[in-house]
């Protein structure tokens, strides 16, 4: 038999977080073109009750690094477990989320095993045997294809949101071996975690996403734009020129220094369209801009343009949205 | 305190990319090089810690003689010393390639805590922060948006998705920088400080110097490579919603189309 997949998960807080099942996903997809079966790995603290789960995405086998020690992520304590459990399995192919935590946990295992690391990438083919993944570069301004020398296994992690997951089949689980966790002798740890419990959608992994520009005039002007959000059930991002001024929070500024989004549905409000800023949701599936100047840069990458003060169209705009949600 | 930031140089943010005709890289002429703002952002953080700990700030990076511009910029932003490796060898190194000659570097210098961008604006392979930490055997704290040291532990917040991680390490420790210009507001280099820049000590090194060859770290080494660039798809032009409407025509229409045709809503 072919040599494994092997697809690292990312759980926290008590449960798989999304891109987990992207990834599992994404490993089935190249493991069928391999003839191989799909391992996967969980680390953390309660993760072996729920590992099983990851049986409904076609994982046949989880290996599970299960100890209050790995509460939280940090790379020192998470990179050598993974990377036994990676030698352990001596996969094909090594997939891994890139999402926060994954990014970094990808960089510092690769150095550990001395691997070439493709980084966020956004499709993997397998071409008659032979693995090639792309990726974003210049923040979505191009893309670069990646191939790996004769031996090197390819290792690559996934962005978040855009490898479609196969259709989770729940009567299948996955097999849990248990590996023992050394404690290891750290010498960084997280000292405390805040996740923000009022529900806030992440831009990274919102459907959605309303952003506004320096058309918004000041931050006063911001609640225009979040009841939109609200309604939508999207997540409001901002431009750097936005958030230099003070506006908002560096959280939430979208560009090539910012958070590079991939949302359905990207509504550009006040947004003149910068490359910067283009850089980072040009890849969005569909695009709304909404500006008075109809000479707007942003109206180029704009799938539907709203030529019109955004203070009068989007509080009427948000109006029709929530008659729509009405009479769904 | 001996601090090490590791910088790239990186085409600014507002150039327009072009693939070159070998098809695999970009087309360099007519770009504006800058300190990759994630660096930049490292630099202001080390000036920051040496105005509180004293100490030197050195800064390593590497690539064509070009770089020794963005290197000037940072010592003239108050930075004391600059290392810049450059050597055809590193020419189709991959990441871990690199990081293996800057890991060399830095443990010459032997600093206290080394800070660098957490991903570059070009290639974004985000990778090297976290490789010379494991390749030096040192912990490494990543994604930086404040930063804390008190001369044997740095501490920093880290967002996560949907909330934040306070994150310290024992020193040694490399730390790797988030944020953005609002977080960190770099800080322009001054009209004396770029004319002393002039008179910092910039070194040059080969890969031979570090103890390194090209069968350590150079493109024979590269374990993955890019074959290919390609632009993304011309999105199919857009439209706009026929302006003689009144606002909530134009309203309408919008929820019509995002609902009806894009099915998004």
């Amino acid at each position: 038999m072919a040599k494994c997949v092997c697809v690292v998960t990312e759980f926290r807080a008590g449960s798989f977080r999304r891109v987990s099942n992207e990834v599992a996903s994404e490993g089935k997809r190249i493991a069928e073109a391999l003839g191989a079966p799909v391992y996967g790995v969980a680390v953390g603290s309660g993760v072996a009750a729920k590992a099983a789960e990851m049986g409904a995405y076609g994982v046949e086998k989880m290996f599970v690094a299960d100890d209050a020690s790995l509460e939280n992520y940090v790379a020192e304590t998470y990179v050598p477990v993974i990377a036994e459990i990676v030698k352990q399995c001596d996969p094909a192919v090594l997939i891994l989320p890139a999402s926060v935590d994954g990014k970094d946990l990808s960089a510092r295992l690769a150095a550990r095993l001395g691997a070439g690391l493709a980084q966020d990438c956004t499709a993997i083919v397998c071409d008659g045997g032979k693995i090639k993944a792309r990726k974003p570069v210049f923040a979505g301004k191009a893309f670069a294809w990646c191939e790996w020398a004769d031996g090197a296994m390819p290792m690559i992690s996934c962005r978040p949101n855009v490898m479609d997951c196969i259709p989770a089949d729940m009567s299948k689980t996955a097999a849990v071996e248990n590996v023992a966790v050394t404690p290891c002798d750290a010498k960084s740890k997280a000292v405390s975690v805040d996740l923000d419990a009022s529900g806030k959608v992440e831009l990274t992994e919102a459907e959605i996403i309303v952003s506004g520009g320096r058309g918004m005039k000041g931050p006063e002007n911001y609640p225009i734009i979040e009841k939109l959000a609200k309604v939508l059930g999207a997540a409001v991002g901002a431009s750097r020129a936005a958030v230099d001024a003070g506006w908002r929070p560096h959280s939430d500024q979208v560009g090539q220094t910012g958070k590079v989004v991939n949302p359905n549905l990207y509504i550009a409000v006040g947004i003149s369209g910068a490359i910067q800023h283009l850089a980072g949701m040009g890849s969005s599936k569909f695009i709304v801009a909404v500006n008075k100047d109809a000479d707007a840069p942003i109206f180029s990458k704009a799938d539907y343009g709203v030529v019109e003060d955004l203070f009068n169209f989007i509080p009427v705009f948000t109006e029709e949205v929530e008659k729509l949600k009405s009479t769904c | 305190m001996n601090i090490v930031v590791l910088l790239k140089q990186t085409p600014d943010t507002e150039s327009v990319i072009r693939i070159a005709g070998d098809g695999k890289s970009i087309e360099t002429g007519d770009l504006k090089w800058v300190i990759n703002p994630y660096d930049e952002f490292a630099v202001e953080a080390a000036l920051r810690l040496k105005e509180k700990h004293k100490g030197t700030v050195t800064i390593v990076s590497w690539g064509p003689q070009r770089v020794v511009e963005a290197i000037r910029t940072a010592l003239a932003m108050g930075a004391d010393k600059g290392v810049l490796v450059d050597d055809d060898a590193l020419n189709g190194s991959d990441s871990l390639g690199v990081a293996k000659a800057l890991a060399a570097c830095v443990k010459e210098l032997t600093p206290d805590v080394v800070l660098c961008g957490s991903r570059a604006v070009d290639y974004d392979l985000g990778q090297r922060g976290p490789m010379v930490a494991e390749l030096l055997g040192w912990p490494h704290i990543a994604l930086a948006v404040s930063l804390d040291c008190d001369g044997s532990k740095v501490s920093i917040e880290r967002p996560i998705e949907g909330g934040k991680v306070t994150l310290e390490a024992a020193l040694p420790a490399v730390v790797t920088m988030g944020g953005s210009h609002a977080v960190w507001n770099p800080r322009y280099a001054s009209l004396p400080g770029i004319m002393k820049a002039k008179k910092k000590p910039l070194a040059m090194k080969k890969l031979a110097d570090l103890g390194l060859d090209a069968s350590d770290c150079g493109a024979s080494a590269a374990k993955v490579l890019i074959t290919s660039l390609e632009m993304p798809a011309e999105r199919a032009p857009g439209r706009i919603i026929d302006t003689k409407l009144d606002t909530a025509g134009k309203a309408l229409e919008l929820v019509r189309l995002l609902h009806e045709e894009a099915k998004v809503i």
